[in-house]
């Protein structure tokens, strides 16, 4: 069978994978299966959150994928998935793979901005009152959750440097805390403010290194827990500032 | 009380779960496995059980329910662990250890950045257990179809 395309197919489903936060165990994964369902079986792949590598025996040539952009896209996760399983099961031929996979890249997210928005701002609501807030800080976090995630999404587009949205984002969600506490429509700033950070907290990238550490990943795992790191510094400096301002 | 708990975490893991941009159809798997997870912390913690153990408890719950969704609707696992431990990070800890950097009470910052960087280990112990039980049954029942079939 033609390695290039197969090489083509497995490079390709792992940059998706990657981008989409799958993890990195799963992402290595994947690309073997699919190598050893078209009949590569000494393939290797070693990923990190910001490349791949991956190469098809001893003499074939190694290739390699910079991964710049990684967000959060589960869908893309699964549909990958579901191709590799229907690789896997010889229902696919190279072809179909390969065209599917090209769909996928060109999709977008699964749901439109404003239901993202809507949903964080109900969840900070909710983590307010889960924090042991009171019901009358529910609207003031809601507000403020929908607004610092809306914030985020714009800085994330118009900024470059990376963890410049969150602090944007975090200051702004300080301030409007506090502005509602002032104006006495909300009581408790602490948990209206930790309540509308959550959409913020890289959650999800402290667990996954951790994970990633136990599952013997250490590049991936430091790095992300980097990643989480400066992710949790920025999103406290930015309401830091506002607490020094005011 | 106990009502509003479980209300507001299913809400607030759904809605981590449409965030993450996971697939519509298993938007209400994920709220209820966040929701069993968060039950499970408030239970042990109003009781007066450690926050890292009701981490582990709590997550290793989530990682069982997470592996039946999986396996049931033939999806990465990734979908519920991750909106389903959300209600776990400690994101209010790391915020408070955060502040009180900036507002130079390293003391407490130190503290407080120590808990959550092990609350955070708890949860990824609970997801790595469950797989790793998981791995056990597995193996033992392939040793024993293979006793079998010599």
């Amino acid at each position: 069978m033609d390695k290039k395309a197969i090489t083509k197919v497995c490079l390709l489903a792992g940059k998706l994978m990657l981008q989409s936060g799958a993890e990195t165990y799963r992402v290595e994964d994947t690309m073997i299966r699919i190598a050893s369902a078209y009949g590569v079986l000494d393939a290797q792949s070693h990923v990190t959150p910001t490349g791949i590598m991956f190469s098809m025996g001893e003499t074939e040539p190694t290739n390699f994928v910079r991964i710049d952009k990684r967000s959060t896209d589960l869908y893309k996760v699964t549909l990958v998935n579901s191709i590799s399983r229907n690789i896997s099961s010889r229902s696919l031929s190279i072809e179909e793979a390969s065209n599917q996979l090209k769909m996928i890249e060109k999709q977008i997210h699964a749901y439109p901005n404003y239901i993202q928005i809507l949903a964080a701002a109900l969840a900070s609501g909710c983590f307010t009152i889960m924090f042991q807030g009171q019901w009358i800080d529910f609207i003031p976090a809601l507000l403020v959750g929908g607004l610092g995630f809306s914030a985020m999404i714009y800085f994330h587009h118009i900024v470059e440097v990376r963890f410049f949205a969150e602090f944007l984002a975090s200051s702004i969600i300080g301030l409007f805390a506090y502005f509602f506490v002032y104006m006495r429509i909300g009581v408790e700033l602490d948990k209206i403010i930790i309540g509308a950070v959550m959409p913020l907290v890289p959650g999800l990238l402290i667990t996954n290194a951790v994970r990633d550490l136990m599952a013997g990943h250490l590049v991936s795992g430091l790095s992300k827990g980097a990643e989480a790191f400066l992710t949790a510094f920025a999103i406290g400096a930015g309401v830091a500032v506002v607490f020094l301002i005011i | 009380m106990m009502i509003e708990q479980l209300i507001t975490s299913f809400i607030a893991a759904a809605g981590f779960a449409v965030i993450f941009n996971a697939p519509k159809n298993a938007l209400i798997q994920c709220g209820l496995v966040g929701m069993l997870g968060w039950l499970v912390y408030t239970i042990s913690t109003i009781n007066g059980v450690d926050a890292v153990v009701a981490t582990v408890a709590a997550s290793i719950l989530i990682a069982v329910l997470s592996q039946l969704c999986a396996k049931i609707f033939k999806t990465p696992i990734i979908i519920f662990t991750v909106s389903g431990i959300i209600p776990l990070v400690p994101g209010g800890l790391a915020y408070d250890a955060m502040r009180n950097f900036v507002e130079n009470d390293y003391n407490m910052a130190i503290q407080l950045a120590a808990k959550a960087f092990l609350i955070s280990g708890a949860i990824a112990l609970g997801l790595v257990f469950s797989e790793i039980i998981n791995q056990v049954i597995r193996k033992s029942r392939w040793k024993k179809s293979q006793v079998r079939s010599n």
